[in-house]
């Protein structure tokens, strides 16, 4: 039983509409604006036209596939990595599962426009890797030579997401079935491809469709690489330099958002048909068995070399960042203090600025989903679940085609009591990430309200209190802890977006740091401080990640005992 | 107390809310400029200290992007100075009546020509605010290791030894691309140059997505040397990078344009700026080594040129090209377009034919017999040479082609249709020379 007495409460619908207006003028008519203009002619009749010219630009078509390729190619590339990693910690009982977990982590930190400058001197042509294989075995490995570039980064990059959705999934597995199997003969490679793995799909399939979706979606990385034909490149470059008139930028963009939500489907049916993980509750997981000296020293040697290649970018950024020249060698020349030197004068607004929209944006993000959560859990409107699908359904619309969608539909438009166009100033790319991030707030705030008894409201109710000082005095304070965790979620995952950011910055003084390192980046004495730049991105993405992580962990200690009733 | 913080609060925010709005303020010049942090952050700082009532803006796009932006911002609400290299750019937005004359406030002590170029637009719509010439940058360790000597000329990066170690752009992707391109086509002649540049894109290891692409390979070592525009070379060696710049013969120095943008709010100080640009002041800051740039101010108008610092009126005298802006804009996209059809889509067979056909002239030496140099010849003719003439590309028939209406679906298609005949073609010559260079090799 809860608190309600009406269907509509009228201050939780008057909450219910402002969220519903917020998100339709941020979100859903932006997206609409742009699927109109890529399926309408100049005369507004409806026209499958542009379509067509796109497939006739031999380029764009080039770019269409080598998007797909790039997409596809990180997938494979990245279950490589993480699929033995994720067998390695359910299967065996060893020390390095540990260091696994850390891995997992180490490549989500770092943006991956920023690790792919460093991976250019670490694995290009004639970097450390390749010049050192040169001189010892007069051989070279074109890793980063055009798309494969792209693929080894967003590879590296992007792995974690497989590894710890394959990671749940099999430690979901019934140890039962596997004891069948092994009953009825299947061992070794034959147990692990026609048993474990299609057990395992589930979880496998979650992971390499995100991996699939956040590869598609990715402009950063190609940019930095000089890697112009691949379909979000295009669409950047068409808007920005044909103009906002330009069809093809829209047919792009509607493109893209057609593969995420594909991608998207696929796994939620895979899913949802396919969950044999949690037939059987209570039973036993995989057996785990310690390893022999040979099978350890092979799991500890991919392990190691997987470290060593998810650190890389790390490694190469910091030293880029403390170089003074590093050219056609295996490391930098010598060391200086002088790039951080020049982001603290010229760039301290830059960081300014990130600090500031990403405040406001996760700041609207926990409002809003805080707001949700409590309509969805603890109300009987109707129609309120839309309010969550809406507001989830941004997870499937690129960064670009966002700002694209913000641009047309807001252009011209200027600020109520000021000269200014709304385009033209910083609340717009404020906006687009609150928008962008509010899937990951929303989560974090439902979970923390459907961990609350509803007893403790009513109880509250019961002395007298109205809906309101229930909320401000029960409600929020004991979800503090997940609201705080979705804060800072929204927050580090915006400090490193790009994609929408540099189609919306107008001018250098409203740029945050992300813009900022990918300007550096365009000349020959901006690598030093932009990658300065990105070791402080890095390292405020780190320790908001970990207090993110403290959070949950208190968090969950302190739920803990008032869930056992 | 409470109400206090929530007015202080509200204040705050409808602070922020107008600081977000900079060109609301009296007395902002914003500038939109495709050139790197290192130049507008020097500009800014010291424009900002000669005039503290003025506050400077930057919007950094690349030029193509820049006219865009001019372009979609209604009047009243655009940029006030327009400021990048390409001349095209400027002459696209005084043709669309977006600039505004600005011949009365050149500095007189800036001469009207440099060589055969005029500095300032002859009708005044904008003004030479710096110089660039075109040239050969390369990495000295990369040299070093592979025991390369140094390039002066165009045609040093076309020898056997540099197959695979020279970096390049496409004109389509970059402007100061195209301008070096037409530069070597004017000063060598069409089939000669056309020569040169086919055989340097043979010997390239990859032609990078973005100007910027062949100086920054070339900075970290992937590429030994390539064509760039001078100040990313100059200001990579004074930057202390192990690179050096040089200029060929073939090289033409023209101006990097400032220009003054109709519908601005504040043209007054936007006017401050451009005489900024232009003194002495702000002439002198082109000197600065992450910047390196070459001044329109004469040397004998300014101090403490540093040491070993290019002279462009030196230059320009030395330089064999009388840059012809006409000829340049009329091929304009018939240049790109046979660049990128022919080169740029076909890089793979023409690497492979270029080898090809080293290997051939290798293996045969400096004496081959008759029949060998018959097939080695005709298939260098082949891979090296343009698919149409240098009167074919003024003809009325693809000038028609080229510079109709692109909307038009039937425009589209004939560009579709030669583009498609240019690479085919392209990929059938490069196959064939390889077959006669191969044939030429066991003659």
């Amino acid at each position: 039983m809860t608190t309600i007495n009406t269907r509509f409460p009228p201050g939780l619908t008057i909450i219910a509409l402002l969220i519903l207006a917020f998100l339709a003028l941020f979100l859903v008519i932006p997206v609409i604006t742009v699927f109109y203009i890529a399926f309408t002619d100049f005369d507004g009749s409806l026209t499958l036209g542009h379509f067509g010219a796109f497939f006739h630009q031999p380029l764009l078509k080039e770019a269409f596939y080598n998007s797909l390729y790039v997409a596809v190619m990180s997938v494979i590339f990245a279950s490589l990595i993480a699929i033995p990693l994720a067998y390695f910690t359910v299967r065996f009982r060893f020390r390095g599962a540990l260091i696994i977990q850390t891995l997992g982590v180490l490549p989500l930190i770092m943006p991956p426009f920023v690790g792919a400058v460093a991976l250019q001197l670490i694995f290009g042509r004639s970097g450390t890797v390749n010049l050192l294989l040169q001189d010892w075995f007069n051989v070279s490995v074109p890793v980063m030579d055009g798309l494969n570039g792209v693929i080894f980064v967003e590879s590296l990059h992007y792995f974690p997401f497989i590894l710890l959705n394959l990671t749940v999934a099999l430690r979901n597995i019934d140890g039962a079935m596997e004891e069948a199997a092994l009953n009825m003969g299947a061992k070794g490679w034959r147990l692990f491809r026609r048993v474990i793995f299609p057990l395992a799909l589930p979880g496998y399939v979650a992971g390499a469709s995100l991996v699939f979706v956040k590869v598609f979606d990715d402009l950063g990385t190609p940019l930095v690489l000089g890697i112009t034909n691949m379909l979000a490149p295009q669409a950047y470059l068409r808007i920005t330099q044909v103009g906002l008139d330009d069809p093809l930028g829209y047919v792009i963009s509607v493109l893209m958002i057609a593969f995420s939500i594909l991608a998207l489907w696929l796994s939620a049916r895979v899913l949802k048909d396919k969950d044999f993980s949690t037939i059987q509750k209570g039973g036993n997981s995989l057996q785990q068995r310690t390893l022999n000296k040979t099978e350890s020293l092979l799991a500890y040697g991919w392990i190691f070399l997987v470290l060593l290649l998810v650190l890389s970018p790390h490694i190469g950024v910091l030293l880029l960042s403390f170089a003074t020249v590093w050219s056609y060698a295996p490391l930098p020349d010598g060391y200086t203090l002088s790039h951080y030197a020049a982001v603290f004068t010229h760039s301290n607004d830059m960081i300014i600025n990130t600090l500031l929209y990403c405040s406001l944006a996760a700041g609207i993000d926990i409002v809003l989903g805080t707001a949700i959560a409590y309509l969805i859990l603890r109300t009987r409107l109707p129609a309120r679940r839309w309010l969550d699908w809406i507001a989830s359904a941004a997870l499937a619309v690129p960064g670009i085609v966002l700002a694209i969608g913000y641009l047309r539909t807001f252009r011209g438009l200027e600020i109520p009591g000021t000269d200014t166009m709304l385009t033209s100033t910083w609340i717009i790319i404020m906006l687009a990430y609150s928008v962008r991030r509010l899937p990951y707030a929303l989560r974090s705030c439902i979970a923390a309200l459907q961990q609350i008894n509803i007893s403790l409201e009513e109880a509250a109710a019961s002395v007298g209190a109205t809906r309101r000082r229930i909320i401000q005095r029960v409600v929020v304070p004991l979800m503090a802890g997940g609201i705080l965790a979705g804060f800072v979620t929204s927050f580090i995952t915006a400090a490193v977006e790009l994609s929408a950011t540099i189609m919306l910055v107008t001018r250098d003084s409203d740029a945050p740091m992300s813009y900022g390192i990918y300007l550096y980046m365009q000349s020959a004495s901006g690598r030093g401080p932009g990658a300065a730049l990105g070791v402080m991105a890095i390292v405020v993405v780190a320790i908001g990640t970990y207090i993110s992580h403290l959070i949950v962990e208190r968090n969950a200690m302190r739920t803990r005992p008032a869930r056992t009733e | 107390m409470k109400a206090k913080l929530k007015q202080r609060l509200k204040y705050t925010f409808l602070t922020l809310m107008l600081a977000s709005a900079p060109s609301a303020f009296a007395g902002t010049v914003t500038i939109i400029t495709s050139f790197p942090k290192e130049l507008t952050q020097a500009y800014k700082s010291a424009f900002e200290k000669a005039n503290p009532d003025i506050k400077l803006e930057i919007l950094n796009k690349n030029t193509v992007s820049g006219i865009a932006y001019v372009r979609e911002t209604p009047a009243g609400q655009r940029p006030e100075v327009f400021w990048a290299s390409a001349p095209d750019a400027f002459e696209v937005l005084g043709a669309a009546g977006m600039l505004e004359k600005a011949g009365d406030i050149s500095n007189p002590d800036v001469p009207d020509k440099i060589g055969s170029f005029p500095i300032n637009d002859p009708s005044g719509l904008f003004l030479g605010q710096a110089l660039a010439g075109y040239g050969i940058m390369y990495n000295t360790r990369f040299l070093k290791a592979k025991n390369l000597a140094e390039p002066k000329e165009w045609h040093d990066l076309l020898k056997p030894e540099w197959f695979g170690n020279v970096g390049m752009t496409s004109p389509s992707r970059s402007g100061t691309q195209h301008l070096t391109v037409e530069t070597i086509l004017q000063g060598e002649g069409w089939d000669e140059g056309w020569n040169t540049i086919i055989r340097m894109a043979g010997n390239s290891s990859a032609l990078t997505e973005r100007s910027f692409g062949v100086p920054d390979g070339i900075n970290n070592g992937q590429f030994g040397a390539g064509p760039v525009i001078d100040f990313f070379g100059l200001s990579s060696k004074f930057s202390k990078f192990p690179v050096e710049f040089v200029y060929p013969e073939t090289t033409a120095i023209v101006p990097a344009n400032i220009g003054l943008i109709s519908g601005a709010k504040n043209t007054e100080e936007g006017k401050k700026f451009i005489q900024f640009a232009l003194g002495k002041e702000g002439q002198a800051l082109l000197l600065k080594p992450e910047i390196s740039r070459l001044p329109v101010l004469p040397y004998e108008k300014m101090e403490n040129i540093p040491e070993g610092y290019p002279d462009p009126i030196k230059l320009a005298e030395r330089s064999k090209v009388h840059f012809d802006t006409n000829l340049s804009q009329k091929r304009y996209y018939v240049v790109q377009s046979l660049f990128d059809q022919t080169i740029t889509f076909r890089h793979k067979e023409l690497q492979q034919a270029t080898q090809a056909i080293l290997d051939a002239e290798k293996k045969l030496g400096n004496n081959p017999n008759d029949k060998a140099k018959t097939l080695l010849d005709e298939a260098k003719k082949l891979a090296w040479s343009p698919l149409i003439t240098a009167d074919q590309a003024l003809s009325d028939e693809i000038q028609a082609i080229f510079q109709g209406d692109k909307k038009d679906v039937q425009v589209s298609q004939k560009i579709s249709k030669l583009q498609g005949e240019w690479n085919s073609q392209a990929e059938a010559n490069y196959k064939k020379a390889i077959e006669l260079a191969k044939q030429a090799g066991n003659a």
